[in-house]
Formats: C-alpha cells, structure tokens, sequence
C-alpha cells in the first residue's frame, strides 16, 4: 500500500523530475560529457551517468533492470560507427538495441524512453544537445511505472 | 593502492559544471553519484597487474620537421625508429616555406635535419611509405606498410602535419584563374626561387583568414597572420616604393611576432579591415586585378587594382588523419578532423590509446617552434615506456564461469580481438593477454557466465540501484 501511494503522489506531483540513467563507454561519449563539463555546456540534472568500457557491454539485462530499479528513461551512448575503440563494439550495440526496441514494445515500454546515441569525444556540445532531447522526450511521457509498479504491486499485494 | 579499487563519482565536469543554474537540484545528483560510485567500487577487487614486455623501438608517421624531430629524439637515445614518409622527399611543409619570423631561413633547417635523419645508424627511414595494418596494443605493435613489409615497435608518434587550404566557392578571389592572385606558399616559392619579378611590383594586397574562421573551419590557423605580415616586410625589403595594403579580420600577430606588426606600421603597410558580411570583391578589369571593399576607419569604399593579391589561406588537417590512420592507433578526430589529445591539459601529446602520441600540424594548426617542442615533448612521453622493461597491459579482463557456459559460442563471434575460443570440452576459455576487456562477451552470453572482472553486472546494476535509494 504504501509503495502505491507513494507511487500516486510521485505521479501526481506537478514538479515531477524524472531519473535517465546514462550509460556511457568510456572512450567516446563519457569523455565528451566531460568536455561538456570543461565547456560549461548547461543541461538538465536528471541523467545519472554510469561509465561503461563501450556501449557493447550494456546487454539487454543491464537495460531493463534500470528500468526495473525505477529509471524514466535510460539512454545508451558510444562512438560513432567506425570509431569504436573495441573495434565493433558500437555495432553489436545498436543491433542489439534495435532488437530490444521490439521487446520494450511487446512489454509497454513506451517509445522515447529507451535512447541510443553516438557521442564523440570532441562532441561537448552534442553531449548536452542529446541529454536536453532525452530528457524532454522522458518528461512528456511521465514517470515510468510500468516494470517498476507492476513489481512493487505484485510485493505490496 | 591497486589502482583497480578505484572509482570516482564525477561530481565536477559532469555534475557541478554542466548544472551551474540549478545548484540544489546538482546537489542531489551528486549525492547519487557518490552513491552509485560506492555501491560500484564495494563490488570491485584487487587486479593483478599483467605485465607486457616492451618492444624497444618506435614509429614515427610523418616525415616532416615535426616527424624528424621526434626521430631523432629517440635515435639520440639509442632506441631504433622506423621514420615513414609518403613522399619521396623528408622536410614536409616545411620545405615550402621561407623563413619564420625571427627572419631564420627554413630551407637549410631542414636540409641538415634530414641529413642528420637519413645518415643516423637508428633511424630506418621508408619513403612512399604508407600504413596498411596496426596490431597490438602499447609495448608491443606491429605494423604492416604498403610493401607489405612489418614493423615491431613499442610506441609510435603520429606526426602526419596538415596542408593547407585551397581556395574555392567564394574564398576563391580568382586564384588560379588570374595568374596574379597566389597563396601565401605561392608566394613563398618566389621568395625560394628569389623571383626577380617581385621587385618590379607597384603594389600588392593581402588577404588574411581565407577560409578560416568560418562556419566549416570555426579556427584560427594561427600562423598565417604572422606569416603574410612577414611576407609583407621581404616585399617591402624587395622594393621599399611597394603599396601593401592587408586586408584582415583580426590581427593575431601574438607574443613578440607583434613587433613584426609594428615592423610593418612603420614601413607604411596600410591595415583595412573587413567582415563576413563585407567581403572584399575580386575582379578582373580589362585584364588588371581589381578589389573594392570597405575601409571602416574612413567608412569609405575604396577600390585597389595591385599586381599581385595573396590569399593567407587557412591549414587543414590531411584527410588520411581523419580517415584509415585514426582508425590504425583509434585515435580520437574533432569535428574538423584534426587529431583529440587525450587531455588539453594534462596530457597534451597523449592520446587516449595508450603508447600512441601526437605532435605538429595533425594536431591543430601551430607554428614550427610549437610543433618542435611538441614533437620533443611526445618523444620524452614514449621514451617512458621504451625505458621500462615491460608495461601493465589490460588488468580488466574477461572471466568464464565454466559451471554456467553452455558453448554455444556466441563470445566467441563477438570478440573482435580473437581472445575468446571454445576449448576441447567445447567451452568458452578467454586468452587474457589478447582481450582488451570491452565486454562485448558478457553482453553477448546468453548464460550470464562470461563477466568482465570490476565491471560486472552486479557492480553496474547496483551502481543503478543506488541512484534510486534516496
């Protein structure tokens, strides 16, 4: 009951800020939020990014248990195509992460909250260009409640 | 410490600096990134430190003065260098250029560093030379050139230069269709030469920031101010009657090149400003140069017809650093395609590939003294590793649960170093002196037994879940 409720008034609330977790390797698009940060590009405080060695290391199951944790939104960021510092690591990302599209909306993951990117190192910019969409699109859809509710009902039940 | 145990909540470029606004809302975010590094690091243990042997020997890419420079650094310690060049020729940019601004010919520089190069016993020098493979990671690469012979070599300096722009779309100003309007280097060639017809010019005209400091190249090549304002004072030395009229955006003449500024002050060299909006117009009337433009401090248009216009044209970086050889060493290109230091500070001839380093123009446009003194710089940083025995290689490895594979030999694809194979019980066994710890298997098994040693799934997700706990 009390997670219900406390799920209610999280939605309810009108100064709702959503949680998108970031994973980032840590060649291309980690070292270009740091540069965003060396730069002083502003943008918004919702992502909490962790650093992972390339975008190929983030599996299916590491994606949907951020979602299952409570994420809004979770964005996955690596080189450019054929800048992968593993080589084809970004490849095996996004093959991955277009698979994953069609399982996120068998389940109801709305489309907008899973991202996926290519970040430069020398991207600054386009780093918080890419934190500003994600996280607008997260916004206008809302807190995420579909893995994270349907679970703590099952447990509150 | 073992530097494995270590994690770091980034609470300062991605946290303090990028939400500099919104200081309470940054507050919370960092409490979650020190969470999430805490939950992270609990999960993680000591890693050996495995240990390469180092390959006491290096590659230089570029056979210009930045190239030989870095060569001969590491010949005068006795390490054997393998100096590739693709011309026939050493001496690079350099070769095209006159003298610098302290008035020092180039041309002779040159011609006794490349003696200096091709005469020393360490130094392999191979022309018409470009690079058709790398493999291998620091202390030990191998190379492969277009003759398909290889190299060994423990480090290696990238220091391919740039070239400069070509005038064209509206920065073309009619070079190369009126045989008065030249580069900067064109320019230079005559001085070279000691071209008589210079002294008999009336008047000349420079243009400064062709194709720089516009929205396809956003930078200040630098050196050319410099340049065109020296080049200027040989005309002016040539024929002290000369008319030069320089048209510029800004001056950037910087450090004590601004005496040479004040040089040409005082010999009457007349300085007119311009702006994107207000481009010079080049003509050709009735067979003479003509250029209008608008001088701001008269606010008048005024109307010049030189004998000669030269175009202070902007430095590119060559499209083989952007292309195959950033690739070769993964070497991080910006947006304009010259070559990313791995820091702007901190590690300024580094890239983040380990045991790779970069010197010169591929870097950004500079002028030669910088270029040296990088070149030396990114010398010292490889002789570190030279000097050592042997160096730690890739501690984050792959690990196989063997009581969970099931052999279906998916890492096995996925892996693009040819670490993983399937053993003669048909299981998968990582070869950690070749696998670089990407993690591409454990993303791939389908049996969660492949993981990847401090960045397992158990360290990621509750690295996740700590950023949820508030």
């Amino acid at each position: 009951m009390t997670n219900q409720t406390s799920e209610t008034s999280k939605t309810s609330q009108t100064n709702w800020e959503p949680k998108i977790i970031a994973f980032l390797c840590n060649w291309c698009s980690y070292a270009g939020a740091d540069l965003a940060g060396v730069s002083r590009f502003q943008y918004p405080p919702n992502i909490r990014i962790v650093r992972v060695p390339c975008s190929g290391r983030v599996s299916a199951n590491i994606l949907l248990s951020a979602l299952k944790s409570g994420a809004d939104g979770v964005l996955v960021s690596g080189c450019h195509p054929g800048d992968c510092h593993y080589i084809s690591g970004n490849y095996f990302a996004r093959r991955r992460f277009a698979l994953l599209n069609n399982l996120l909306d068998f389940v109801g993951i709305e489309p907008g909250r899973v991202h996926f990117s290519w970040v430069s190192a020398s991207e600054g910019e386009q780093f918080a260009e890419v934190v500003k969409k994600v996280t607008d699109k997260v916004k206008t859809l809302g807190p995420a409640t579909r893995l994270v509710k349907s679970i703590d009902t099952v447990q509150a039940a | 410490m073992n530097q494995f145990l270590f994690e770091m909540a980034n609470i300062r470029d991605q946290d303090s600096w990028v939400h500099q606004h919104e200081p309470e809302k940054a507050t919370a975010k960092a409490k979650d990134l020190v969470r999430m590094a805490v939950a992270r690091v609990r999960g993680e243990g000591a890693l050996p430190y495995n240990m390469v042997p180092v390959t006491k020997s290096a590659l230089v890419i570029g056979g210009g003065v930045t190239g030989m420079t870095a060569a001969l650094a590491f010949a005068d310690q006795d390490y054997p260098v393998t100096l590739i060049e693709q011309s026939d020729m050493l001496g690079g940019n350099g070769r095209n250029i006159y003298r610098n601004w302290k008035g020092e010919r180039f041309l002779p520089f040159i011609n006794d560093l490349a003696a200096r190069v091709t005469s020393h016993p360490q130094i392999s020098v191979k022309f018409n030379s470009a690079i058709k493979d790398v493999a291998g990671s620091v202390g030990k690469f191998s190379t492969t050139f277009s003759d398909g012979q290889s190299f060994e070599h423990g480090v290696a300096v990238v220091a391919v230069g740039g070239e400069p722009y070509q005038p064209e779309g509206k920065w073309q100003f009619l070079h190369g269709v009126n045989p008065n309007v030249h580069t900067l280097l064109e320019l230079d060639k005559k001085f070279i030469d000691q071209d008589e017809s210079l002294k008999s010019i009336d008047q000349a005209v420079f243009m400064h920031c062709v194709g720089s400091r516009i929205p396809e190249r956003p930078y200040c090549s630098r050196v050319c101010c410099t340049h065109a304002v020296d080049a200027a004072i040989k005309l002016k030395e040539l024929n002290p009657e000369m008319d030069i009229f320089m048209l510029y955006r800004d001056v950037r003449t910087y450090g004590q090149r601004e005496r040479l500024y004040q040089e040409a002050r005082g010999k009457g060299i007349i300085f007119v400003r311009y702006d994107l909006d207000h481009l010079p117009q080049v003509s050709e009337e009735s067979g003479r140069l003509m250029i209008r433009c608008h001088d701001p401090i008269i606010d008048a248009d005024i109307a010049i017809q030189p004998d000669m216009l030269v175009l202070a044209t902007a430095i590119q970086p060559r499209a083989q650093s952007a292309g195959s050889l950033s690739k070769f060493f993964k070497c991080a290109i910006d947006g304009q395609g010259f070559l990313l230091e791995a820091h702007m500070k901190l590690r300024p001839v580094d890239f983040a590939t380990a045991g790779v380093f970069l010197a010169g123009l591929c870097h950004y446009p500079k002028s030669m003294e910088e270029s040296i003194a990088q070149a030396k710089a990114a010398a010292a940083r490889a002789s570190v590793i030279l000097a050592q025995d042997a160096v730690p290689a890739e501690s984050v490895t792959a690990v196989v649960n063997r009581a969970k594979c099931t052999g279906c030999g998916v890492c096995t694809e996925v892996c693009a170093f040819n670490a993983v194979s399937l053993d003669d019980n048909g299981l998968s066994v990582i070869n950690t002196a070749m696998c670089k710890g990407c993690g591409a298997c454990v993303a791939g098994c389908r049996s969660d037994a492949v993981t990847l040693k401090n960045i397992g799934n158990e360290q990621i997700m509750a690295a996740v879940d700590a950023a949820f706990c508030d």
